[in-house]
């Protein structure tokens, strides 16, 4: 039982924030052309190491959503000599770990092992990644596990409203589409769909690649051609950008649970524009700093409508909005989503205060080096950081962009952007007084 | 695919697994004890100028008088009220102003505080932490606002997921006379009726150092833990009343075997739940529940653990299959097992298919390559452990809280790796009883 909530709604909507701290990362060109972030941390024996293909299940083509999904559950199930479970036997005994996942933008993989059997492990991971079997009988099973958990989220509140909110936003932008697929498309996709995905979305040109502790750069530069240089070059554009469509007001989705939970969003704001930081700094007194924020103060702490209410910037590759999401019981929401539009009203109409400011930058300068505290965080910041664009250098300045922000700056960007007309609530339960 | 798994084991264990500590580890591991009764646990780890501040109460939910479940949890979010010298609310609030973040957890045996701070600010995190310790103030306000707040967690937790009602329900029919088989977050009607009386009565009785336990890991040395420590911990005087023993009401023998079965629209994947109580991790008694850990990897800790090779593999009846067993609790715990069927295979077929692969392999035993492959990974566990130190701290304090020792913490790894196939035998014969078995089934409408 937390007292605070920790929301991970979608996970690429987490914006990346990396930290200064004393962390030495050196870029790593391997002979094949490809790129790394490295830190040696030489002092525990083995490696962290992250991969970001960029494109997702976006690259799904028309009528194949979810193929990219099932191509990535079926990486761990057997390459070369080894089925399935002879895969899964041989990653036990070197005790690594790989993790795959498929979210919207990417194609992720998060692997450790250790100093000691490292290159069995790489051998391993680079059998799973340039060439999968996809044999039939794992292909159904996992095919099942997908269709059971598609079935799940059909019937929980939270994933009702996020895929909702999706289709509302991105019109038919591939965004638009749930990244596990649905049942009828799931049930459609052939072993060649697989090929196909895979040749899409795991390619050479277009990863992101970080590593974090005992290894040296030359080992890391000849351990990325042997995992990766057998990989194809893309051969597909990644989706154009995607228009939202934000009608304000609040759309209801009937749905028989005692608790309504709401999504909201509105615009957001580019990485590269000028007001960026002044937004984040603006997102953290609105609803982003936890306990400390305006939406958590007057929702939860003076009025008890929600255990959790929060805010966020979304920075996906193809589209940018600002988002929020609250949980109420049905006779309560309304009420709790009056309270947050006024709070909109209120930030653009009059700003925020001089020790708000304060306040924020003093938490989010503060936090900053706090993440760095692990080969895994460090490992993951990295190649977040590398897929937002971000320079080495970005590290060491990036506090000082936030304590640049002024008062002015921020209030500016809240007349600017923050917009209660727009702002659009997709509210899944039996929620009382909203039309 | 792991991910479905990882999804269900979420469903079905409270707590995560616990690790061990590696000899490595216990090389930064230092412990005492103030005069006051405090513990004390350092972890030293100077890789980056991060601290984490963690004070353990010995006192969770099942501590809880009768009528009033979820006060311990309540009262975890009144200590984010105010205090006689900090407004309600200010507490988190200087934590955010010097770059912290802090929260809190209750569980069956302990609630904890903890802080995530440069290592330069400890001595504020001390203070505050050792202040709300004996002087929170609590206004009628607090508390009826808190309490919707605590029953809105219960709306999200609980109410709005099928899966999570049917498992209350579920721990209600395995415990028949412990405090576990009562709900951490509480029941809602003895929730509405929670007041400041209530709260403030759990708070005298637990709340002190000689039943607290102060975990501080990250970059610090212990000469300065101590010395802090001793400065705002240290004068606060020990509770005299505190109960001398943790009085809880134990489980009688189970001399039938228990079913129940929990209807809901909202359960969109049906499955099999299997429980069986099951001995704990004890002070320097911890054979049998190493014995059990590993019964749990070779049953259902998997892709080749023999649930999954039978039921996902051999056949395709289920699209999961797993076991699980936290031995870390201070009084009896539960060995489980959950059986996901695939589409067209009954609830009863999955149940019975489930009960064949537990008769055999009571009859095959153990794989030797299997159970060699385990030890691997707990030895592996282990290096990877010391990349958190925050997951090192919780497994400290959770121990301490639970009746365990920093040795037995120590010990847990050499335990583990001397489990011989026997042993999981023998465990797996006593634990794995149908008449001693709690058996349910989540579907969608009653059958």
């Amino acid at each position: 039982m937390l007292r605070k909530l920790t929301l991970s709604l979608i996970t690429t909507f987490a914006l990346v924030t990396p930290a200064a701290a004393a962390v030495n990362i050196k870029p790593v060109t391997s002979e094949g052309g490809l790129t790394a972030w490295l830190v040696e941390e030489p002092s525990i024996p083995f490696v962290a190491l992250e991969l970001r293909f960029q494109g997702g299940t976006s690259l799904d083509l028309p009528g194949k959503t979810g193929a990219t999904n099932l191509m990535v559950g079926l990486l761990e199930e057997g390459t070369g000599d080894l089925d399935a479970r002879g895969f899964a036997r041989a990653v036990e005994g070197l005790a690594a770990s790989f993790d795959y996942g498929a979210y919207d933008d990417t194609v992720t993989v998060s692997a450790r092992f250790l100093s000691e059997n490292k290159d069995e492990a790489l051998a391993l991971l680079r059998g799973s990644l340039v060439a999968p079997r996809f044999d039939e009988d794992a292909v159904e099973r996992v095919r099942e596990q997908v269709l059971s958990g598609i079935r799940s989220d059909l019937k929980s509140p939270r994933d009702i409203a996020s895929r909702e909110m999706d289709q509302l936003l991105f019109g038919d932008h591939p965004y638009s589409l749930p990244q596990s697929g649905t049942l009828d498309t799931v049930a459609a996709l052939s072993r060649d769909d697989l090929l196909t995905a895979h040749k899409n979305a795991l390619t050479r040109d277009r990863v992101y690649i970080s590593a974090v502790g005992d290894i040296t750069a030359p080992e890391l530069a000849q351990l990325m051609d042997d995992l990766l240089g057998d990989l194809p070059k893309a051969e597909t554009a990644l989706p154009g950008p995607a228009a939202t469509n934000l009608p304000g007001g609040a759309q209801v989705v009937e749905f028989e649970t005692p608790q309504s939970v709401a999504l909201f969003a509105q615009a957001g704001i580019e990485r590269d524009d000028p007001d960026f930081f002044a937004a984040f700094v603006l997102d953290h007194i609105l609803g982003g700093g936890s306990f400390e924020s305006r939406l958590m103060q007057e929702v939860r702490e003076k009025r008890g409508l929600t255990y959790g209410v929060s805010t966020f910037l979304v920075d996906k590759d193809q589209a940018v909005l600002w988002m929020g999401s609250v949980a109420s019981a049905n006779d309560r929401v309304g009420e709790a989503i009056d309270v947050i539009r006024d709070e909109w009203a209120k930030a653009a109409a009059t700003g925020v205060t001089e020790k708000e400011l304060r306040d924020a930058q003093t938490y989010l300068t503060g936090a900053y080096p706090l993440r760095f505290d692990s080969n895994a965080s460090i490992a993951n910041i990295m190649v977040g950081m590398q897929a937002s664009g971000l320079g080495l250098d970005y590290i060491e300045t990036r506090n000082d962009k936030v304590n640049a922000v002024t008062l002015a700056d921020v209030n500016r960007v809240a007349k600017r952007l923050l917009d209660p007309d727009t702002l659009t609530f997709v509210v899944v339960g039996q929620p009382e007084g909203i039309e | 695919m792991k991910r479905f798994a990882a999804a269900l084991a979420a469903l079905v264990v409270f707590s995560a697994p616990v690790q061990a500590a590696t000899e490595d580890v216990t090389d930064h591991v230092s412990n005492f004890t103030l005069d006051n009764g405090l513990e004390v646990v350092v972890i030293e780890d100077h890789r980056a100028p991060v601290v984490v501040h963690m004070l353990w109460y010995r006192a969770g939910s099942a501590d809880e008088p009768v009528g009033q479940s979820g006060v311990a949890h309540f009262l975890e979010h009144l200590l984010f009220k105010g205090t006689d010298t900090l407004a309600p609310g200010e507490f988190s609030a200087t934590v955010a102003q010097n770059g912290g973040s802090d929260n809190a957890f209750t569980s069956f045996d302990y609630t904890a505080y903890f802080q995530r701070v440069a290592a330069d600010r400890l001595e504020l995190m001390m203070r505050m932490e050792s202040d709300r310790m004996v002087n929170i103030r609590l206004s009628e306000e607090d508390i009826a606002t808190e309490r919707d707040v605590i029953l809105e967690e219960r709306n999200q937790r609980v109410e709005n997921s099928a899966s999570a009602l049917f498992r209350e329900q579920k721990r209600a029919v395995q415990y028949l006379n412990h405090r576990y088989g009562v709900p951490i977050i509480g029941w809602r009607h003895e929730m509405e009726s929670l007041d400041r009386a209530d709260a403030l009565s759990f708070y005298e009785t637990y709340y002190s150092p000689n039943n607290a336990i102060l975990v501080v890991a990250g970059d610090v040395t212990p000469d300065e833990v101590r010395a802090l420590a001793d400065r705002y911990y240290g004068v606060i005087p020990a509770n005299p009343d505190l109960p001398k023993e943790r009085l809880r009401s134990q489980e009688p023998p189970q001399t039938a075997a228990r079913r129940l079965t929990f209807a809901d629209p909202r359960v969109a994947q049906p499955y099999v739940s299997r429980s069986y109580l099951a001995p704990e991790r004890n002070a320097g008694n911890q054979k049998e529940a190493a014995a059990l850990r590993i019964l749990a990897d070779l049953l259902g800790g998997g892709q080749t653990a023999v649930l999954a090779e039978k039921l996902q593999f051999d056949t395709q009846t289920a699209v999961y299959a797993g076991a699980f067993y936290n031995g870390q609790s201070l009084d009896a715990t539960t060995f489980d097992m959950v059986v996901v069927p695939t589409p067209g295979v009954s609830l009863q077929e999955a149940e019975e298919a489930m009960d064949r692969v537990l008769a055999d392999f009571l009859t095959e035993g153990v794989d030797p390559a299997h159970l060699e492959r385990i030890k691997t990974q707990i030895r592996a566990a282990e290096i990877y452990a010391r990349d958190d130190v925050q997951g090192l701290a919780n497994r400290y304090g959770r121990a301490l809280t639970q009746g365990l020792t920093v040795a037995d913490v120590q010990a847990w790894p050499e335990i583990l790796q001397a489990v011989t196939a026997e042993d999981v035998m023998e465990a797996a014969r006593k634990v794995l009883n149908p008449k001693t078995s709690v058996t349910g089934w989540l579907m969608a409408e009653e059958g």
